[in-house]
């Protein structure tokens, strides 16, 4: 038997690289021996994206795109269809875990410097699944075709009419028609389930090449490649990822998967942030929602929008620092000036900053679910702020800190006090 | 993992309910009480299935809450219908509208943009009002296009406006509902076939909920014992790592 394996397997490999590709990528790649909980979270990226493509492709099976027959033929998924409740869920459910699992994956990076060199390449790719995950989103969101998805989109695609001189024309293309309809509905369909996810897909294995290609960082954020064993050319601190990691993110997947399925199982609406009430509605052109929202994972982006007071009656400023925010991110490489790049040896300065970023981001998303008048007015006596939502202010100065964490990154970085960097990894 | 309780944290508000504005009263309803989802069925296709339907609901999906075919067909079904068709109704939309100024809304899934509480607090909550064309009001929905299908059974409620003084002594405005003129139902009976009926619209609304919840427990306890040999099967491997 073994005899006739190494055969075919040889037959194989004399045309076609597949046992030096488990090598490179799985038996053979050696990375850092110190992962600890947060790098749970690319391997569980992975997976929710094979949920997602394995779920949409049985929806995409019962789902018609098409403005009568939309809203219907997903209630005749959650009834009609086996098992189609539980299809449905995972898909509904995974496109928040997604950016659950994707946020807390940044923010690996940003605790352990892995955006910096020689892993430039890696970070933008991933700010670039990242981008695609919130166009997949987006598409996606408007498929129910419930009031939430259409007015959702109805106000994202309006705010490409805020662009000077051009801005009504490219939201006319966007939509296909004067207001979202079902030729929108017909090719947010195209671009959710081909588009996107090939381009998507195609990101994803560049990151894991990049990633493959320079190594690993990890939580010292020190090259394990620098020391290496002088005979077999192994770095001393690292470990073959398979067996080690794939073993690890087993008991990863198992404790994700708990979660995940608690939220499918017992809690799919997730109290209104993972499905809204107001989706249950199919849609209506003629009657817009009193409260319009965003899902929670655009919430903090939706926040700083409001945030920028309109200039000269154009709202097109709150649109240039939506974006910004988002792409602020790819600037990272650049803008972080430190000697170091792990958080356990950075000083006071990179941690106060982190922090305020955080907070504002978690607060700004918050208030991007809410009314602007959620905290109320501060009272008319009050100095600068009188009359104004305390919310709007609020997000006005978070805004500021968000923004701030970034654009003063290369001096609070290279004047920060930093800790020696060990030699070998630690713990 | 202190760093990620934090940020559990402060993502907790976010899971707060939003509040409406408008009180809502507590709906007692018991998924698992299936004589009150047969009586509930049986007000849903009685009252409210001439004006709404219930386009999703397909008639035989009621063996879900324990009624056999042959009695949806003798005793749920008036207008010659297959057992396998959907709740639909002979009304014409358009000139629905025209009556009602607004079409009823198809009610296959109002369970779950409304809520139980809303429902309930809704079809306790109207009473007379002589300036609407139909008669009638609601305290969750302020001038409903709809008129009070259930008065007979509950009676005509009028609201009455008080002034009463807060803790600062403002004069603020209070209304109570007050039955003026009794149903056929007693109003402790009115607010059980509400609740039934209440019961039964969320059903209708996800009836595979009581199928998710039973096997959730099932796919939870499964994991829980993949738990084991993962962990174990880790800490074999990692013995040798140091």
């Amino acid at each position: 038997m073994q005899k006739y394996l190494t055969c075919a397997l040889n037959w194989v490999d004399e045309r076609f690289p597949l046992t030096a590709n488990w090598k490179a990528h799985l038996s053979e790649y050696y990375a850092p021996k110190n992962f600890n909980f947060w790098y749970f979270f690319g391997s569980l990226a992975m997976l929710v994206l094979a949920i997602q493509i394995i779920t949409g492709i049985f929806l995409t099976m019962n789902y018609k795109p098409d403005a009568e027959l939309a809203f219907a033929s997903v209630e005749y998924i959650m009834r009609d269809v086996n098992w189609g409740w539980l299809i449905r869920y995972m898909h509904s459910t995974g496109a928040s875990m997604f950016f659950v699992v994707v946020y807390l994956h940044m923010f690996r990076g940003l605790l352990y410097g892995s955006y910096r060199g020689p892993r430039e390449l890696i970070w933008l790719f991933g700010v670039g699944i990242f981008l695609c995950l919130m166009g997949e989103a987006f598409f996606g969101y408007l498929l129910p075709w419930g009031q939430m998805s259409y007015w959702g989109a109805q106000v994202i695609i309006n705010l490409f009419t805020s662009i000077p001189f051009i801005g009504p024309d490219v939201s006319l293309w966007l939509r296909g028609d004067y207001m979202v309809s079902d030729a929108t509905l017909n090719r947010f369909f195209a671009f959710h389930v081909i588009a996107l996810p090939l381009v998507l897909v195609g990101l994803v294995v560049a990151h894991i090449i990049a990633l493959h290609e320079v190594g690993s960082n990890n939580p010292d954020g020190i090259e394990i490649k620098k020391n290496k064993d002088p005979v077999t050319h192994i770095p001393l601190d690292g470990i073959p990822f398979h067996p080690y990691y794939t073993v690890k993110d087993i008991v990863g997947v198992v404790v994700f998967l708990m979660v995940f399925s608690a939220i499918v199982f017992f809690a799919p609406e997730m109290g209104g942030y993972f499905l809204e009430a107001n989706n249950f509605i199919p849609a209506d052109p003629l009657k817009t929602p009193p409260h319009i929202a965003p899902v929670w994972y655009f919430t903090p982006y939706y926040s700083i929008l409001r945030a920028v007071p309109p200039l000269f009656n154009s709202q097109f400023p709150g649109v240039v620092a939506m974006g910004a925010s988002v792409m602020a991110f790819a600037a990272l490489p650049w803008l972080d000036k430190s000697p170091v790049k792990s958080i356990r040896y950075r000083g006071p300065k990179y941690k106060s900053w982190l922090a305020a970023f955080v907070v504002s981001f978690l607060i700004l998303g918050y208030l991007g679910t809410e009314p602007s008048n959620v905290w109320g007015q501060f009272g008319a006596g009050v100095p600068l702020v009188g009359g104004a939502d305390r919310a709007t202010v609020v997000a006005r100065v978070l805004t500021v800190v968000y923004f701030l964490f970034f654009a003063l990154m290369p001096w609070y970085t290279k004047s920060d006090k930093t800790k020696p960097v060990p030699e070998r990894v630690t713990g | 993992m202190k760093k990620l309780i934090s940020l559990l944290a402060l993502v907790m508000p976010l899971l707060a309910q939003a509040n409406e504005g408008v009180h809502l009263d507590k709906a007692p309803i018991n998924p698992a009480n299936q004589a009150s989802l047969q009586r509930g069925a049986k007000m849903f296709v009685n009252y409210c299935l001439n004006c709404h339907s219930a386009s999703s609901m397909r008639y035989n999906r009621l063996k879900d809450i324990g009624l056999t075919e042959d009695e949806i067909k003798g005793n749920l079904m008036f207008a010659g219908e297959k057992v396998g068709e959907p709740m639909g109704i002979a009304m014409n939309k358009k000139e629905a509208k025209g009556w009602f100024g607004a079409t009823p809304p198809d009610l296959s899934v109002i369970g779950r943009s409304r809520g139980a509480d809303w429902l309930y607090t809704y079809l306790r909550g109207f009473y007379r009002d002589e300036t609407r064309p139909t008669g009638w009001n609601n305290v969750a929905f302020d001038k409903v296009g709809m008129p009070h299908v259930l008065y007979e059974l509950q009676g005509v409620q009028t609201l009455q406006t008080e002034e009463v003084k807060d803790a600062d002594g403002n004069k603020v405005e209070t209304h109570k509902l007050v039955l003026d003129k009794p149903g056929k139902l007693s109003p402790a009976e009115y607010d059980a076939t509400v609740a039934d009926l209440v019961n039964y619209l969320m059903f209708m609304s996800e009836p595979a909920k009581t199928t998710r919840m039973k096997l959730g427990i099932l796919v939870l306890l499964f994991l829980g014992l993949m738990f084991i040999p993962a962990y174990y099967l880790k800490k074999e491997y990692w013995k040798d790592v140091h």
